[in-house]
């Protein structure tokens, strides 16, 4: 149903702490144009005035209002409201695959804690007397496309290893491993991430389903671009014999 | 890495908030793999119609046809058949090419059924350890894979000659089965060569691609066809499927082969 200038919807928003809660309903009026994030800042405004939710741009680019809407990891902001079926209750929860503060906000600083560990950014020696480097625009679209990452964090919250088996002790998720691409494809970069990505990254824990590709923002072809080409990276070094043997002469 | 020191929910299997049909796509691919192993299964065990009479072609599911009988190492107890010596090559590839295993992971193995739906077991090991660490083969069956296409095209040449005067396979011609064979090498390639494996060992492997311009454009062309290798895997299989069809179906006499000329 497309919401015509002024109807009703039913949104039912989950409203807890961090050990319990339950689903709550909330009926507001819609007007076109609304995204999810407008519905509940009315709520908040009209019926809820203690209703904790996360947000800052409303236009995509902070990755703050991240939630789960009828059970796919979104963007509350970007979620227009006529995508959504508004015959049955809209239901709007926080992401499952971190610890819950209150109601729509989750505590994601162990995303935090992960980027921490991953080998910094590491320039070989200038190419320049000056101190700079020369690099061809082709050679760095790659790593472009990885920089557009909002930090919504998404990807993680739809990760089964993260989101179902909980192995956020042994695998950095998909985030990080866009991150970590970003950093080893990076032309000017001379730092070796191989054995930790296979190792304390547990790059190898992703069974390529692309359900982080699916639900990124920013349309970061995160499995093809990022995890793929890690992966065959790893092969390289460590399963790969006729490319070290290569390696060992060449 | 960083810990979680609170616990987190589990999801039931199957359990779920979307209200899409979620099991649609999934349920499509397990059909999908389905109807073509058993095919697959069928046409390896037949070991028979494979070829057809007054012309060279020949089933891709028996090319190259190494021993057209029981060689005599062969254990007597297994039933013989000459797709049995060469199948495990393109299955093996396509086994574990990228986009087979994420989709029948999901499909098949349920791990997820689909993205944020709970699943059926609680234990996890990922492509990290055995069994699905000899994944990382794949490059080995790309190399067979491409030798394939050589073959195929050979294949799809010969059936250009038909039985004439001058003796078998003598007479140029073309006919429905020589233009089904001429396409089948070409959407293997179109899947082939989009592999990530390829992508990554003809460039991606290095940080600077554009030292070498051969290099950058087959980088470009390899990742071109990357992102529409969903679309070649599921049509070449069918594809090849098709055309050992045709030609059973020919050589059983229930379907005729139309010559061009
Ligand atoms: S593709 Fe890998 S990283 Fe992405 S959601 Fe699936 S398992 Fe997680
Ligand atoms: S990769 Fe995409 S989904 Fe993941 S955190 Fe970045 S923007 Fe969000
Ligand atoms: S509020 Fe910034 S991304 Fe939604
Ligand atoms: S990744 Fe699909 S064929 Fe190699």
């Amino acid at each position: 149903m497309t919401p015509q200038n002024e109807s009703k919807a039913i949104f039912r928003i989950w409203r807890g702490d961090a050990t319990q809660g339950a689903f709550q309903d909330y009926t507001t009026e819609i007007s076109s144009g609304m995204v999810v994030l407008d519905a509940v800042h009315k709520i908040q405004a009209e019926q809820a005035n203690d209703l904790a939710v996360r947000w800052n741009c409303k236009a995509g680019k902070c990755g703050s209002c991240s939630a789960e809407i009828n059970g796919s990891p979104k963007l509350m902001c970007m979620t227009r409201l006529n995508t959504l079926p508004l015959d049955q209750p809209v239901t709007v929860e926080p992401m499952h695959t971190f610890p819950r503060i209150k109601d729509l906000v989750t505590d994601v600083s162990w995303n935090y804690r992960v980027k921490k560990e991953i080998k910094k950014f590491q320039p070989r020696k200038p190419d320049a007397a000056d101190g700079t480097w020369r690099m061809q625009q082709s050679d760095v679209d790659r790593v472009q496309e990885f920089r557009k990452c909002i930090e919504c964090f998404l990807c993680q919250d739809v990760c089964h290893v993260l989101r179902d088996h909980h192995m956020h002790d042994q695998f950095i998720g998909p985030r990080f491993l866009v991150y970590a691409a970003a950093l080893e494809m990076n032309p000017i970069d001379s730092a070796d991430r191989i054995a930790e990505l296979r190792d304390s990254c547990g790059i190898g824990l992703c069974n390529i389903t692309k359900c982080c590709t699916k639900v990124c923002p920013e349309e970061i072809k995160i499995t093809d671009n990022a995890i793929i080409p890690l992966k065959e990276r790893v092969v390289d070094r460590f399963y790969d014999p006729l490319t070290r043997l290569f390696k060992m002469f060449g | 890495m960083s810990a979680i020191d609170v616990p987190l929910q589990k999801n039931r299997f199957g359990q779920t908030r979307r209200k899409d049909r979620w099991w649609i796509e999934p349920l499509f691919v397990f059909l999908g793999y389905l109807i073509f192993t058993v095919y697959a299964n069928y046409a390896l065990l037949a070991n028979n119609y494979y070829e057809l009479p007054g012309t060279q072609y020949l089933s891709p599911m028996y090319s190259p046809l190494l021993f057209r009988y029981a060689p005599g190492w062969w254990p007597a107890i297994l039933p013989y058949s000459a797709a049995a010596l060469i199948l495990w090559a393109p299955l093996g590839f396509r086994i574990t090419c990228y986009y087979y295993r994420g989709a029948y992971y999901k499909a098949v193995w349920l791990d997820p059924p689909s993205c944020t739906v709970g699943e059926p077991r609680k234990s996890y090991w990922g492509e990290r350890s055995f069994p699905l660490i000899l994944q990382n083969v794949h490059r080995y069956f790309l190399y067979l894979a491409i030798v394939f296409i050589f073959i195929l095209s050979y294949d799809a040449w010969r059936g250009l000659w038909f039985d004439g005067p001058n003796g078998p396979g003598t007479q140029f011609g073309i006919g429905l089965g020589s233009i089904i064979l001429i396409l089948n090498p070409i959407f293997l390639g179109l899947y082939t060569f989009g592999c990530h494996s390829l992508r990554h060992l003809i460039g991606g492997r290095k940080d600077v691609i554009s030292s070498s311009a051969v290099r950058q454009s087959c980088y470009n062309c390899v990742s071109y066809l990357n992102r529409r290798h969903m679309k070649w895997a599921w049509i070449s299989m069918f594809y090849v499927g098709f055309v050992d069809l045709y030609i059973r179906l020919c050589a059983k006499g229930i379907w005729h082969d139309w010559r061009i000329f």
